[in-house]
């Protein structure tokens, strides 16, 4: 089962009017893994996700799957099929059904599992009864993996934003997928929110199996957890390996810090300003 | 205060929460079939007028309070109903299955304009149904050789079966069963998974969809059921008035209605049915005190329009969540007394949502 692929892009590419937002990315996601993308702001992560999420279409490229039924391409999948083949995702900046308590947020995230249809919901069937126990038991399980439990009636609106981020993570874990898309989830955490999340998708690995792919800025969480990462500028792939290997590459070190030409170019551009300020 | 010892999942399953719930709305129950005995002939016909107002209210409550998608102009599928049905009726057809024709047509429109849904939100979505409205009234106007026209039709008395429903008692009974039977349906999808789907795409589309959700099936059918609650309450009120013309299912109509659960309380069952009973007595109010008010004001035409507009202007500064967020924050503040704050139903800004996606 081990280093078996589940998730397959090749020669990704997005083209929104003139900006090329990723361009030519392949990566392969192994069974198991927790894999990680960073890069700097705007280096098209996001985007990866939302094209595995069937938000956007890539111009070039697919993405091949391993669904239930075998392997699959992802990219000829209508959007709201994504979830039923075993693949949640979080959002960055939270998309929670706000006027909603977290439990029937849960709930929410069981839906590809609805058993029945609209006519059994109009009278309630037992049937419908069944399947809403079956619902709630499934939720509470992810409720007490996720300590939870004091949350569950309160409305999404009134909570705080580090809770927030949890009830996400819950409520894509509800689907149980096999593939959880993880969009920065430290961004407005603290640090033991934080240390938290890195636990939590450790045991998401370990214990429920399930496959991470993840985008992440706080590096502390990222080699801690994850096994490999693609590092990502301005659309392009700089480097794939181990978070230590991407770490001491020399093009991500440049993409985040700027070569010492740069810094040197700099410095000249700051003389010749305060040179012409002194004249005037 | 009330506090629930939970010892299983079913009870919050179950449409009653506690005692409380079941004795009170019991009682209700009781005070409806009862009403018939109780109430004179005039303010029966006005508890009737309720009921109807209250299934079309259901209907645009889970469209606009729970789907997120507001019609301006529901109206037209109240007039849709009204029109399947009368016609139907005159033509012999029993009550039940007209009704059914009635509410099933209304539906098939419904699925039609809510097609336009899936492209267009917010406002643009009513401009969209606002002009469907004008078209559906301009349709019954001018296909006279079915509608009858400007001049209207009259229609016979509901006839199930071979019983003529006479009496204003009979038909009030009536209304009640089915005003009961349609706020059953309503609770039951909304504490099923369909409803929540219909929660799920009113507070976001995004994520709605990457949950599983099909937007395109779920909008078009919120759209369906709620046009056929809509054309349900417009064979009634067909039934109701005897008499239908295509100005009395008119723009002004779907502003009534859409008034009616802003001002009953968006996004709460209860809010379609204190909407209705506002919408009601609102005119018997006015009428009540125009005879002490100076005769400018009081025999000034358009009155009640501008009660209505500051009603509206006042419920949407002072108290969003409508009559029924009122009547939340009264039941709180006599649960918790003296412990009650100012600021217990204040909603907190909520966190800057993504703009990308939108």
């Amino acid at each position: 089962m081990k280093n078996e692929m589940l998730l397959s892009a090749k020669n990704l590419s997005v083209r929104f009017g003139g900006v090329l937002a990723v361009n030519n990315v392949s990566f392969d996601v192994r069974q198991g893994e927790v894999f990680t993308l960073i890069g700097p702001n705007g280096a098209g992560k996001t985007t990866v996700f939302n094209l595995i999420s069937r938000i956007y279409t890539p111009t070039t490229g697919s993405i091949e799957y391993r669904g239930p039924n075998g392997l699959l391409r992802l990219t000829e999948q209508p959007p709201q099929n994504v979830a039923s083949l075993g693949i949640a995702r979080t959002f960055q900046n939270i998309e929670l059904f706000e006027h909603a308590s977290v439990l029937h947020n849960l709930l929410i995230g069981r839906h590809t599992h609805r058993a029945t249809g609209l006519w059994q919901d109009l009278f309630f069937t037992a049937k419908v009864r069944e399947a809403e126990l079956k619902a709630r038991e499934k939720a509470e399980e992810v409720i007490e993996f996720l300590s939870l439990q004091h949350y569950r009636d309160t409305f999404v609106a009134g909570l705080p934003y580090g809770v927030r981020k949890v009830v996400e993570l819950a409520r894509a874990l509800c689907t149980e997928p096999k593939l959880l898309l993880l969009d920065e989830p430290s961004s407005g955490l603290n640090v033991e929110e934080t240390d938290d999340m890195a636990f939590w998708i450790q045991d998401i690995k370990h214990e429920l199996g399930i496959t991470v792919l993840m985008v992440e800025h706080d590096m502390s969480l990222v080699s801690k957890v994850s096994d490999r990462v693609l590092a990502m500028n301005q659309g392009e792939m700089l480097a794939m390996g181990t978070p230590r290997e991407v770490q001491t590459d020399p093009g991500v070190i440049e993409a985040y810090l700027g070569s010492i030409d740069d810094v040197s170019s700099l410095r000249r551009a700051a003389s010749g300003l305060t040179s012409t300020a002194g004249v005037a | 205060m009330r506090f629930i010892f939970k010892t299983d999942y079913g009870q919050d399953i179950n449409l009653t929460k506690h005692g409380g719930h079941l004795f009170w709305y019991s009682a209700l129950v009781l005070l409806m079939v009862a009403a018939p005995w109780l109430f004179a002939e005039y303010w029966l016909a006005q508890l009737t007028l309720v009921l109807i107002y209250s299934i079309a209210g259901l209907g645009l409550m889970l469209l606009a309070g729970f789907t997120g998608l507001f019609s301006m102009g529901h109206a037209a599928f109240l007039g849709v109903g009204a029109y399947t049905h009368a016609v139907l009726t005159n033509m012999g057809v029993p009550f039940p299955i007209a009704l059914a024709c009635a509410a099933g047509l209304s539906a098939a429109v419904g699925l039609i304009v809510g097609l336009p849904a899936l492209r267009v939100k917010g406002i643009y979505l009513g401009i969209a149904t606002l002009s469907f409205g004008f078209i559906v009234e301009e349709v019954l106007a001018r296909w006279e050789s079915v509608t009858g026209g400007n001049a209207g039709i009259h229609i016979k008395k509901p006839d199930i079966f071979g019983w003529v429903l006479e009496t204003g008692d009979q038909f009030y009974f009536l209304c009640l069963v089915i005003t009961v039977l349609s706020t059953l349906g309503i609770l039951n999808l909304l504490r099923s998974p369909t409803g929540r789907a219909f929660v799920a795409i009113r507070d976001s589309e995004i994520s709605a969809q990457s949950m599983g959700i099909h937007l395109a099936y779920y909008k078009t059918l919120s759209f369906a059921i709620s046009a056929a609650l809509a054309g349900i309450a417009g064979a009634l009120y067909a039934h109701n008035l005897q008499f239908i013309s295509p100005d009395q299912f008119n723009i002004l109509q779907s502003i009534d209605l859409l008034l009616m659960i802003v001002i009953g309380g968006v996004g709460s069952v209860h809010g379609a049915f204190l909407g209705a009973i506002f919408l009601i007595t609102m005119p018997q109010a006015i009428a009540m005190v125009k005879d002490f008010l100076p005769p400018v004001v009081g025999q000034a035409p358009g009155l009640q329009g501008l009660v209505y507009g500051l009603v509206l202007i006042a419920f949407v500064l002072f108290e969003p969540m409508g009559l029924y967020g009122r009547w939340l924050k009264i039941r709180t503040y006599l649960q918790m007394f003296p412990f009650y704050r100012k600021g217990m139903f204040k909603r907190q800004k909520s966190f800057q949502k993504s703009d990308r996606l939108k």
